[in-house]
């Protein structure tokens, strides 16, 4: 089962982004994008996990103690900030194209703009 | 493409994806077992050489200092680009008029404001020391700050977080991370080089920059946040004439 984590992670990517593809609905559609973007957490924290090791913080362990790996640790952390950002941007062009369009379902967004 | 083309479509090209998602996977170390030579030197030095014990802290405002940067010009410019989303087609102040009148609702949020606040601080103020750091700890206090608008209304928020001091905490906390990189520069180091006193380890002020970089990070969050939700919020409770 060594394969397992990391087609979590693959599996929800697929499921986020078969929301994409299929959305009839922005908010919808972004929430799907997030989805799709935290599989990118789960396929970090997995490369970077070791059997029997502990959080990588040294504050109430002592030196030497066996951590996981703290990279992608960091790289997770700028992940989430990203993905909180570039979801706040989107959601507020649903805003804007209801205002405008008076609908957010991308196809008839789609059938006013050829 | 109507959607159910579309879901067609996306079942052939997500089973190719699939395909080369578990070719690759298979290829990579077996879970549990990551060899990590990177993150294993960094954490063989960072107590020693660093003075601190949050590793991944450590790691992003200082050992991949610079790459924060551009992470908080992506939370600066997507702030910004939501105010000028919102604000190009706003005409009308908000009215102030929201339909949750509950007073469990407002209870809980008077109880809440000042524990969340507490621990934004404290989760900021740690991020050297223990699990947490600016990023963390601002969210946080942001969302404490938006808990006033549900406990109390949408006046007293915005009378919380004046528009000029947001933009302002938002400008200085990305603009002064960018700042103190500069000034080390012309001081002679690299950019973003830790040259600060490090401190005792397990204290507040650990780190040096880490420490300095932790809490600029924080001012960035609290403000970018506040902002989108200020600018949310006055969309929300704009009325707005019918089409």
């Amino acid at each position: 089962m060594t394969l397992f984590p990391y087609l979590v992670a693959g599996w929800i990517l697929l499921a986020g982004l078969y929301g994409v593809a299929t959305s009839r609905n922005l908010v919808h559609l972004i929430i799907c994008l997030t989805v799709a973007q935290s599989s990118t957490y789960i396929l970090l924290l997995a490369v970077g996990f070791r059997r029997h090791a502990t959080a990588p913080i040294f504050g109430d362990i002592r030196p030497g103690h066996r951590v996981v790996d703290p990279v992608v640790h960091a790289l997770t952390l700028t992940d989430i900030v990203v993905s909180a950002t570039v979801a706040a941007l989107l959601l507020s062009f649903a805003v804007q194209a209801q205002k405008r369009f008076g609908t957010i379902d991308p196809d008839e967004l789609r059938a006013m703009h050829g | 493409m109507t959607a159910p083309g579309r879901a067609v479509a996306f079942v052939a090209a997500g089973g190719a994806f699939a395909c080369l998602f578990v070719w690759g996977a298979s290829g990579l170390p077996p879970f549990g077992h990551y060899p990590g030579p990177y993150g294993d030197a960094v954490i063989a030095s960072v107590t020693s050489v660093r003075h601190t014990t949050n590793v991944p802290t450590s790691i992003v405002f200082d050992y991949r200092g610079f790459d924060t940067l551009g992470e908080e010009l992506i939370l600066f410019i997507a702030a910004i680009g939501v105010a000028l989303v919102f604000r190009e087609t706003r005409d009308e102040e908000a009215d102030g008029v929201f339909p949750i009148d509950d007073d469990e609702i407002r209870l809980q949020g008077v109880v809440l404001v000042p524990l969340l606040a507490v621990l934004g601080f404290e989760v900021i103020a740690h991020g050297p020391v223990t699990p947490g750091g600016g990023f963390q700890g601002g969210v946080i206090l942001a969302g404490a700050a938006l808990l006033v608008f549900l406990a109390g209304s949408w006046a007293a928020y915005r009378r919380l977080t004046p528009e000029p001091a947001v933009e302002l905490l938002e400008a200085a906390g990305a603009g002064g991370y960018a700042v103190v990189g500069l000034v080390i520069l012309i001081l002679g180091g690299a950019y973003l080089e830790n040259v600060l006193p490090l401190g005792e380890g397990g204290q507040l002020d650990s780190g040096g920059t880490i420490a300095l970089l932790n809490w600029l990070s924080a001012i960035a969050v609290v403000g970018s946040f506040t902002l989108l939700f200020r600018e949310f919020l006055t969309e929300m409770l704009t009325r707005r004439p019918l089409r």
